[in-house]
């Protein structure tokens, strides 16, 4: 980043620790006004640390942070430090209960407020950004979109420098990414600097001008991105010692073929033909759900299949995992497990049904954030685990624990430690490790690699993959992430709740599930 | 794929590697815990100071086996209210409870001399019935709040209020006495200079507490109050753990109730909601760590927070405080009690996260 003006905000020398944990070391980074940086890093590498500290939460051990020149207020300021440098969380920050201008001026209202003042001001912003979002809407009522263009009208409202957008894109619907890119766009080219941080790298090279890396707490790559390839940074990533990206499945290209694709290539038409047991069979399913409706869909999972189901957000996709799972319940149709009829809205039953449940949440479902490791990862197998009178030793479940934390490289102090304390990936692999654990004949993921970096993101799809194939478990994989579609044998595109089409050969072409997605029929498709 | 996977070191903020997951983690992480669990020791340990500076009868074993038996009653609602907390609900009514189910119980034991219905029941099944009106009470709480998706606040104030008005009703405000000895055993016996009730409580604290550490249900109460969405999908029976709970802790305030009434052979109007306990009893479970946001507490902590509130009154009562101010006091030391046991244990009482 050779720097043509003055650096908005500047850090240089960044050090920190936790503990005995070092979370960043000697790091320094500076953005310009009208520069979109990218920030990228795999889970642990450092990056919410970073995030912290130039949002004003956390103070560095050593090294300087200046804005403009000069020296950063006070960790605690946020005032101050709203002036300059604003950031949109990737958990909304938004209160549902106010309306859109309360939530805007949240924080930085005078003692006596004026509404209308407000309000004003409010709609200013909207207009100069060309958001289009009433003020007096209550925030309860706005889309994700709606809420995270809040979130930046506040940021602007307080006239910050810099918006600091952790990854944006995380809850969007393909559309709604592509208008947040425009948005950027917007913001740099009204002099905002713009701090983007992302697990997609496509998402970087597409709007960001430089990049930036970070690797176990180290600035190991600062570049502009049109003189690097998506591989230079995958390498800067994940290190010198990862094996080239083209030849593991998952990382590779998408749409790609690769020709040892072991797991499900090897099994799953041997199952077919010897037409062995259908593990899933869902007939003419529907569902009135906030993630979107169902209006009757059929499929049917086989053992060792891995089956994928994608399509928009609001196309059902996380609807269908959840009703099958038994964590939502059906208005009609019915769903079998193993040729046994399983009644809707009942987890517990659908897991004794042989169903295993890596939920699209992890943190409001996934885990129980202060127990352990151990406990958390057996949590679905305590039954099996115990005696007669129910009594389970500490000693057992961390037994009982090891073999699935091994088997998915699960990083943490002990099996004592609480998931709470793990990064994003880790946790990731807790959910995964808690599903594995109970021999499930059918595994429904929704989003499983959701923030979830590059190379955890290939173990836990290879995980289950290999499950698939070592165990003769189906696995529904309802994503809207195109790439997780890699591993499937199958792809079945939802639209508005109905299936629209199915993909039965891979490798699936990008675009045309891109198509599908939307709706669109294509002959040549198929 | 697996096999040849490359171990990840997903090293970095927050992590260290596995190879210091031995003993090394093993010790700092059972020691943070241990900690925790004994937080208020230092403080128990100022108040016995305290206590035998300014009374000499304090250091005692008659005292003590006397604070045992006072606490006793208190200890055993303050393990089912510390059960209820930990699955993040909460219950006002044990107070009402621990009132009406011994008064109901001994109205038909007692003879109509003594206040009774006149039924002249065996005390035997009076216990039984005892436990069963503890039992319908948790029951219908638990319903309520769980199926009825009412709020827990209002739903076990509404059933105090009832429970109260009830053990008045019943008995147009009589005090009942001449209980059968069977009925007050567990309230008023000794052997030898310790107390029945205090060697109860002991046991029913230990064996709750091994239940939540050792057993599957026990440790389902953790991850329900921790997090019900995530236990739920973990195949955890949310709903019936957490009536379960409410059933459990209804009953142990009956039964909290009959050592009461034991120690004092009577049943008064007054038991339970007319002393108010219920202060006390959130107060003892949140002083010894239990979380009332749930998920956290232990049973050595509640125990302790039982302690710490029977020695404070035990001292103020030995060194003659006079009546009109006790309650004052009381209420004052456990306020500070409460922001000690902030400081040492860490554990933040405030509703928000």
């Amino acid at each position: 980043m050779t720097s043509s003006g003055q650096a908005l905000v500047e850090v240089t020398g960044i050090e920190k620790r936790f503990g005995t944990t070092r979370a960043l070391h000697d790091v320094s980074l500076s953005i310009k006004a009208g520069q979109c940086l990218g920030l990228v890093g795999r889970n642990g590498a450092g990056k919410s640390t970073l995030v912290s500290i130039l949002s004003g939460l956390v103070e560095p051990d050593a090294g300087t942070v200046s804005f403009g020149g000069e020296p950063a207020p006070r960790v605690g300021d946020t005032a101050r430090w709203h002036e300059w440098i604003a950031t949109v969380f990737q958990h909304s920050m938004i209160v549902p209960d106010l309306s859109v201008a309360e939530n805007v001026f949240l924080g930085s209202t005078p003692g006596l407020i004026s509404w209308r003042a407000m309000r004003n001001r409010t709609s200013a912003i909207m207009r100069d950004w060309g958001f289009d979002i009433a003020a007096g809407t209550l925030c309860r009522d706005l889309s994700v979109e709606q809420l995270q263009i809040v979130e930046i009208a506040r940021a602007l409202a307080r006239g910050a420098k810099c918006v600091l957008l952790d990854e944006p894109t995380a809850t969007l619907e393909r559309d709604a990414g592509r208008r947040l890119f425009d948005r950027v766009r917007q913001l740099t080219a009204g002099g905002v600097a713009v701090l983007y941080i992302s697990h997609h790298l496509e998402e970087v090279f597409e709007i960001c001008q430089d990049v930036a890396v970070l690797r176990d707490g180290e600035m190991v790559l600062a570049a502009p991105t049109p003189g690097l390839s998506r591989d230079d940074l995958v390498i800067a990533m994940v290190g010198e010692n990862h094996a080239p990206a083209a030849q593991r499945p998952v990382a590779s290209a998408v749409g790609h073929p690769t020709p040892d694709r072991e797991a499900p290539g090897a099994t799953a038409p041997g199952a077919r033909q010897e037409g062995e047991g259908v593990v899933l069979s869902v007939e003419n399913l529907t569902a009135d759900s906030t993630r979107g409706r169902l209006s009757g869909v059929s499929l049917q999972v086989r053992a060792g299949e891995i089956v994928g189901v994608t399509g928009l957000l609001s196309a059902g996709v996380a609807t269908i995992g959840r009703v099958i799972a038994g964590a939502e319940e059906s208005s009609g149709g019915e769903v079998r497990v193993r040729g046994r009829r399983v009644p809707s809205g009942q987890r517990d039953v659908a897991q004794r049904a042989g169903v295993g449940y890596i939920p699209e949440d992890r943190h409001t479902e996934g885990f129980v954030s202060h127990l352990g490791v151990a406990e958390n990862v057996t949590m679905t197998v305590t039954k099996r685990l115990a005696d007669r009178f129910g009594l389970l030793s500490p000693a057992r479940r961390v037994t009982a624990a090891a073999p699935l934390t091994r088997r998915l490289s699960l990083v943490s102090s002990g099996p004592g430690q609480p998931v709470g304390e793990l990064s994003g990936g880790n946790q990731q692999k807790v959910t995964v490790a808690r599903t594995l654990a109970h021999d499930p004949s059918l595994i429904v993921a929704i989003t499983p690699t959701r923030g979830v970096d590059v190379a955890s993101k290939e173990l836990l799809l290879g995980s289950l993959a290999g499950v698939a194939r070592d165990t003769g478990a189906g696995v529904l994989l309802c994503s809207d992430e195109l790439s997780d579609l890699d591993i499937c044998d199958r792809v079945i595109v939802l639209v508005r709740g109905e299936v629209f089409t199915e993909f039965t050969e891979p490798p699936f072409d990008r675009d045309a599930l891109i198509v599908a997605t939307e709706g669109i029929a294509q002959e040549a498709a198929e | 794929m697996i096999s040849r996977s490359p171990t990840v070191a997903d090293g970095g903020a927050g992590t260290t590697p596995p190879a210091a997951s031995g003993i090394g983690s093993w010790f700092t992480r059972s020691n943070v815990g241990l900690l925790r669990e004994v937080a208020l020791l230092p403080v128990l340990i100022l108040l016995i100071v305290v206590g035998s500076v300014t009374s000499p009868a304090f250091l005692t074993v008659s005292n003590f086996a006397g604070i045992g038996q006072q606490s006793a009653a208190l200890g055993v609602v303050v393990v089912g209210e510390s059960l209820i907390l930990m699955i993040g609900g909460m219950d006002l009514s044990l107070e009402g409870t621990y009132g009406l189910a011994p008064m109901v119980a001994a109205w038909l034991i007692v003879p109509i001399a003594a206040y009774g219905e006149g039924t002249d029941l065996s005390p035997y099944l009076g216990i039984v019935v005892l436990v069963a009106i503890g039992a319908a009470i948790g029951l219908i709480n638990g319903l309520l709040i769980v199926k009825g998706r009412l709020n827990g606040f209002i739903v076990t104030l509404g059933m105090t209020i009832v429970l109260a008005g009830l053990q008045n009703g019943i008995v147009k405000a009589q005090t009942l006495f001449n209980l059968p000895p069977a009925f007050g055993y567990l309230g008023a016996a000794s052997i030898g200079q310790l107390p029945v009730s205090l060697i109860v409580a002991v046991i029913i604290f230990v064996l709750v507490g091994l239940f939540l550490r050792y057993q599957r249900t026990g440790r389902a109460i953790y991850a329900v109050g921790g997090n019900p969405a995530a236990a739920r999908a973990a195949g955890i029976k949310v709903d019936r753990v957490k009536i379960g709970v409410y059933v459990a802790g209804s009953v142990l305030a009956a039964i909290g109730g009959l050592m009461e009434a034991g120690r004092v052979s009577a049943v008064t109007g007054q038991q339970g909601y007319g002393e108010g306990i219920i202060f006390n009893v959130f107060a003892a479970a949140v002083i010894g760590g239990v979380s009332l946001k749930g998920g956290r507490g232990n049973m050595i902590g509640a125990a302790s927070g039982v302690i710490l509130l029977g020695i404070v009154q035990n001292i103020l009562t030995l060194d003659n405080v006079s009546n009109y101010w006790i309650e004052a006091i009381d209420g004052a030391v456990i306020l500070f009690a409460l922001f000690l046991a902030r400081i040492v244990g860490g554990e933040s009482t405030a509703e928000t996260s």
